[in-house]
């Protein structure tokens, strides 16, 4: 056992744990934040992307006690007083889910795509390829690809704005 | 998984220390292989000594008109790194392509060297660009170091802390991936140094890991272009024969990998 710490959308948590406790198992079960989904649980499908440290990881192959220190997002982190994520508004803009069960992951890859190339910057090619590491069963990946592409657009539109 | 103890070492020394007080330990990187290896009870290492927070394993500098990878270096931060794309342009599109965007900001460099698994890209490149891979105890030759499948000259506690990679007038990679784990079925690495002299590496093709391909060097040392290795093709026989692709099929993807290697180096 030991004690791992970090911060989880924003709040200081801490929990005596097994050494062997994935980040996944300390996300879902001690913090019982079930938004993060377990699908393939072999790295392969991304259901449970999340960030840690601004990056994009599989948290089904991450040692919660690798994330000791760390600051972790979760999509249960995403939104703020209330309002969605644009990335969250758009996927449901778009219908960009079928089924659901991907979508935390989707939207969790989808954020740290457009933090790396920047908003407005994403065209489908590039976010179809950026993909790679999230699997949709449903096969609804044309309107993930739009919600992705409207948010980007629009969180371009927002920061100019803000200029 | 099964239960095992973790610890996260500050320096090599105390790694070392770790892993020889420990039954039965392993290194821990990035841990995108061990991990699902031990979900799977493939592997149950008594303890997992995370070297990742070791500070003479961060970060890329410019050696020797080369590069120096330091092993806890991410495939994210190679792909992206102004450094090595100036210098080493295969090298930064081959950390590009390995896995997916959220692997590649976990796995780091000295653990897919340390696994040398078949199917994996870097090895290709740290024969062809004749890098050299540095250790708490030595340096070695990257054909000195990758030993065979799933092995390496490394002992039980050494660990690697850099890769040096030479500089070179033309690199690039060319794989096959596997539609369905990405993996290399097969994949060329070509460079060509400052003195023009060539080395073709292939990965995922060979029954014991990587292997050069010294029929394409010389064909590519008298005439650097895709037509000069169109008709060269590594024996059947000592490779590997799957149900993902036969030995006779992956033989003819080296010479298109191959092919597409030099068309985009040039």
């Amino acid at each position: 056992m030991s004690k791992v710490s970090m911060v989880l959308n924003g709040k200081s948590v801490s929990a005596d744990v097994e050494d062997r406790t994935l980040l996944v198992s300390f996300i879902r079960e001690v913090r019982a934040l079930t938004g993060t989904h377990v699908g393939c649980d072999t790295s392969q499908c991304g259901a449970c992307v999340i960030l840690v440290n601004g990056k994009a990881v599989k948290s089904c192959t991450m040692l919660a006690a690798q994330a000791d220190g760390a600051e972790v997002v979760t999509v249960e982190g995403l939104a703020s007083n209330g309002a969605l994520h644009p990335v969250q508004a758009a996927f449901r803009e778009n219908h960009g889910l079928q089924c659901g069960f991907c979508t935390p992951g989707m939207i969790m890859s989808a954020v740290d795509m457009i933090n790396r190339y920047g908003a407005g910057n994403l065209d489908e090619d590039t976010i179809r390829h950026e993909l790679e590491g999230n699997i949709c069963r449903c096969t609804g990946y044309h309107n993930i690809v739009k919600s992705i592409k409207a948010a980007s657009d629009q969180m371009a539109g927002m920061s100019q704005a803000a200029e | 998984m099964y239960e095992t103890n973790y610890h996260k070492a500050g320096s090599t020394a105390e790694a070392g220390d770790l892993i020889s007080k420990s039954d039965d330990a392993k290194i821990l990187g990035g841990g995108q292989t061990l991990l699902p290896t031990m979900k799977q009870r493939l592997a149950a290492p008594s303890d997992l000594v995370d070297v990742t927070g070791i500070p003479e394993l961060q970060g890329i500098s410019e050696s020797g008109g080369g590069v120096s990878i330091g092993a806890a270096t991410t495939h994210s931060e190679v792909a992206s790194s102004d450094l090595v794309k100036q210098k080493l342009p295969g090298l930064a599109a081959l950390a590009s392509g390995i896995g997916d965007p959220a692997v590649r900001h976990m796995g780091t460099i000295g653990g897919s060297v340390a696994n040398n698994d078949p199917a994996a890209d870097y090895p290709a490149a740290l024969v062809a660009l004749g890098a050299s891979v540095v250790t708490n105890k030595r340096e070695l030759g990257a054909e000195d170091f990758f030993t065979g499948l799933f092995e390496t000259a490394l002992d039980e506690d050494e660990i690697v802390v850099s890769v040096n990679f030479p500089g070179a007038a033309a690199s690039a990679y060319s794989k096959y991936p596997n539609p369905a784990s990405r993996y290399a079925m097969a994949g060329v690495f070509v460079a060509k140094s400052s003195d023009g002299s060539v080395k073709v590496a292939v990965t995922g093709a060979g029954q014991d890991g990587v292997f050069r391909m010294g029929e394409m060097e010389t064909a590519l040392g008298g005439n650097w272009s895709p037509d000069a290795v169109a008709g060269i093709a590594p024996a059947a026989d000592g490779l590997l024969s799957d149900l993902h692709g036969s030995a006779a099929y992956r033989s003819n993807l080296v010479t298109v990998m191959a092919k597409r290697a030099v068309a985009a180096a040039s």
